[in-house]
């Protein structure tokens, strides 16, 4: 039995991890669909934690008896505009001025990281506080269970349903997102740009419009994993570059998922489970567990190179990835 | 059918392609992008500080140039930029997205590492230096090497693979620090800190002078190979059209893994100066981003050695006194970041003046048409 409540809060760890990498893979996917290699996303996710601080930080601050939904809302709508917001100035750079995608998305994770750190630990001081961020109300706001099913189902209640909204929105929105690019004119749109812009401009679609709003909103779901790590798991505190290496590993994910949001979101438990592995298997020598922690990139790698040999055309990422897109050149 | 209906109007705003502008011009276009991107980083740090801009920009100059130990501190570090700058560079002109020169530094530091702590006491100090330049330089060019082969053979994407070889490198790092450090503190001290086995001498009295030599003579060999070699001409066709150079001949996928190996190698030689050089010692992020920041210097040079030299003052520069506003006036260093990130945004998007011409739709021009 022990082994089996071991087993069981592993399992809950691993969703808990997951559920960063997933909003930012699935963010990730819906832009590079439409042909924009965003390398800025490891930036966006900081954006997207430290505007939702800043919005539920300004709220509980200035309001005598913050009410706890509008904490939520406030601090997801203010990280939703933020990473939005940071994606835009990728979407305009790569997409109207055309520049370089790798180096802007680049530019801008050193923008984010800075900008969150800056103000993680900045923003008490502009305010005359000492100390460090924690904003418990909208922290275990956040944290809200789902009241019925959390306690009244036994072990599989607590592992199952005793998460955060924001676990079950980043499932929901991995099914959406799926759906709408496999099942929908939308989705064949953005996929026909993701492969081909020039075939797209001239069947009549606005390749423009459509990177820019595929951009913009895979950045903002991109950002809720942020969002998530600093509001749920560490219930509304902020710790400079705590979030860590997360973001790159979302992008690890894209590829493990091979493009497709519904095989995100086992691939992003799984290297969630890998990231936080080493710390619940018992009598691990030090070593071993840095080589635990190894395995989620060596896997991506292998699977980069096999579907890249394999050349199974469902496989691939599309063509088009990494381009920038002008009309009058041939 | 409803469509043809419509009126077409000509769009508010169009982009054409220009010709080669003049060189002057150009650089006039991009000299003012800069100037904007400067005042608007000093708005950004008047907006987060609510300071004097003046002060604001005499802090920066402090920070860099405020005394001699500091303009060492300050040449020291754009020499390893400037230094994964060029490393890069080759790579780069091939298009070939190399993002893993973070872990090719990396990796390269990590030979230079293993080799002082292995044989540092078998050899004397020169010949221990240079066994560990070999080590580092195979090393690096093995992690690079790697994407480049895949590249070669399956078109396996190269942005995507060497940015995964990073995290490789850095767990590495953090394994063998493990294995070495039995205490489990995952601190490693100096190596051979009583013996400075395996380290650069201290030429003139100043300690990273060698290493900004070794990076000026770096900087005259790729700028020869890149403009004057027959391999820098081949690498330069590859990267403008892979068909056209097939159509003359030229043996594509031979031009690749070479250019990658030595974009590795140079990674390698540069995490050689770190180890030996710099830092004595190693940690998983103890290339701190440089890799990164050197994609982005390489880029806005236009892969042009003699700009990045002062490509990587100038981000150093602001970093630097970012890092001084930032102790002055009891903030956080970030502002570092913030402000070198901006500063890149504007440099890369001033291409787009320089290649594009924009057009207004202008009134009178509906007029005739009607």
């Amino acid at each position: 039995m022990d082994v089996f409540v071991k087993i069981m809060a592993f399992i809950a760890a691993t969703v808990v991890q997951g559920t960063p990498l997933l909003f930012g893979a699935v963010g990730e996917i819906i832009t590079e669909k439409s042909g924009n290699l965003n390398l800025g996303i490891p930036g966006i996710m900081y954006i997207g934690g430290i505007s939702g601080i800043i919005g539920g930080y300004l709220y509980e601050h200035f309001c005598a008896e913050p009410i706890p939904i509008l904490c939520v809302i406030i601090s997801l709508l203010a990280s939703l505009v933020g990473s939005a917001f940071i994606a835009f100035i990728y979407s305009f750079l790569t997409i109207t001025l055309k520049a370089n995608q790798n180096v802007v998305g680049l530019a801008l994770t050193t923008l984010g990281v800075g900008l969150g750190n800056f103000y993680g630990g900045s923003l008490l001081k502009f305010f005359g506080e000492d100390g460090s961020i924690s904003l418990y109300i909208t922290g275990n706001a956040y944290k809200t269970k789902i009241p019925f099913l959390s306690d009244h189902l036994g072990i599989f209640g607590e592992t199952f349903f005793s998460f955060g909204f924001l676990v079950y929105l980043a499932i929901f929105i991995a099914i959406l997102s799926q759906w709408i690019i496999n099942r929908t004119r939308v989705g064949l749109n953005l996929r026909a740009i993701g492969e081909n812009p020039a075939t797209a401009d001239a069947a009549g679609i606005n390749v423009s419009l459509y990177k820019y709003v595929a951009t913009c909103v895979g950045g903002a779901i991109a950002g809720l994993g942020g969002l998530y790590f600093v509001m749920d798991y560490t219930t509304g505190a902020w710790t400079n570059n705590g979030f860590g290496d997360r973001g790159w590993l979302a992008i690890a994910i894209v590829i493990f998922a091979l493009w497709k949001p519904r095989s995100a979101i086992l691939s992003s438990y799984i290297f969630g489970g890998l990231y936080i592995a080493s710390v619940f298997i018992s009598g691990l020598s030090g070593s071993t567990k840095e080589l635990i922690k190894m395995l989620p990139y060596l896997v991506t790698i292998i699977v980069l190179v096999f579907t890249s040999s394999r050349k199974k055309r469902e496989h691939q990422p599309p063509a088009a990835l990494g381009q920038s897109y002008f009309r009058e050149e041939r | 059918m409803r469509n043809n209906h419509k009126t077409h109007k000509e769009p508010l705003v169009y982009i054409t392609k220009r010709g080669e502008l003049p060189k002057l011009k150009a650089m006039m276009i991009k000299a003012i992008v800069i100037l904007v991107g400067i005042l608007f980083c000093a708005l950004v740090t008047i907006l987060l500080t609510s300071e004097n801009p003046l002060k604001v920009f005499k802090a920066m100059f402090t920070g860099s140039f405020g005394s001699p130990r500091k303009v060492w501190n300050l040449f020291q570090a754009s020499a390893i930029l400037l230094g994964i700058s060029l490393a890069v560079t080759p790579a780069f002109k091939m298009r070939f997205w190399n993002t893993g020169a973070e872990g090719q530094v990396l990796i390269g530091m990590l030979a230079t590492i293993t080799c002082m702590f292995y044989i540092g006491d078998a050899l004397p100090s020169w010949l221990l230096i240079i066994v560990s330049l070999f080590a580092s330089i195979i090393a690096g060019a093995v992690w690079a090497g790697i994407p480049g082969y895949f590249k070669a053979i399956w078109n396996t994407n190269e942005t995507l693979f060497t940015l995964m070889m990073n995290y490789v490198a850095a767990q590495l790092v953090s394994l063998l620090i493990m294995y070495w450090v039995p205490s489990g503190s995952m601190v490693l001290g100096l190596v051979n800190s009583s013996t400075q086995n395996g380290w650069f001498p201290t030429i003139f009295g100043q300690k990273y002078l060698l290493n900004i030599i070794i990076v000026a003579l770096l900087t005259a060999a790729v700028y020869v190979y890149l403009k004057k070699s027959k391999q820098g001409y081949e690498i330069a066709v590859v990267g403008e059209s892979e068909n056209t150079a097939r159509y003359i001949g030229i043996n594509v996928k031979k031009v690749i893994i070479r250019t990658v190996l030595i974009s590795g190698a140079l990674c390698g030689v540069m995490g050689w100066i770190l180890a030996a050089g710099t830092d004595h010692s190693i940690n998983s992020s103890a290339v701190g981003g440089n890799g990164f920041t050197a994609i982005m210097v390489s880029w806005m040079s236009k892969f042009n050695p003699i700009t990045m030299i002062f490509s990587s003052i100038l981000v150093c520069f602001l970093q630097k006194g970012a890092g001084e506003i930032a102790s002055n006036l009891g903030l956080n260093s970030s502002v570092g970041e913030v402000l070198t990130g901006i500063m890149i945004l504007f440099i890369v998007s001033s291409d787009f003046f320089v290649n594009y011409s924009i057009h207004f739709r202008k009134k009178e021009r509906k007029e005739k048409q009607e």
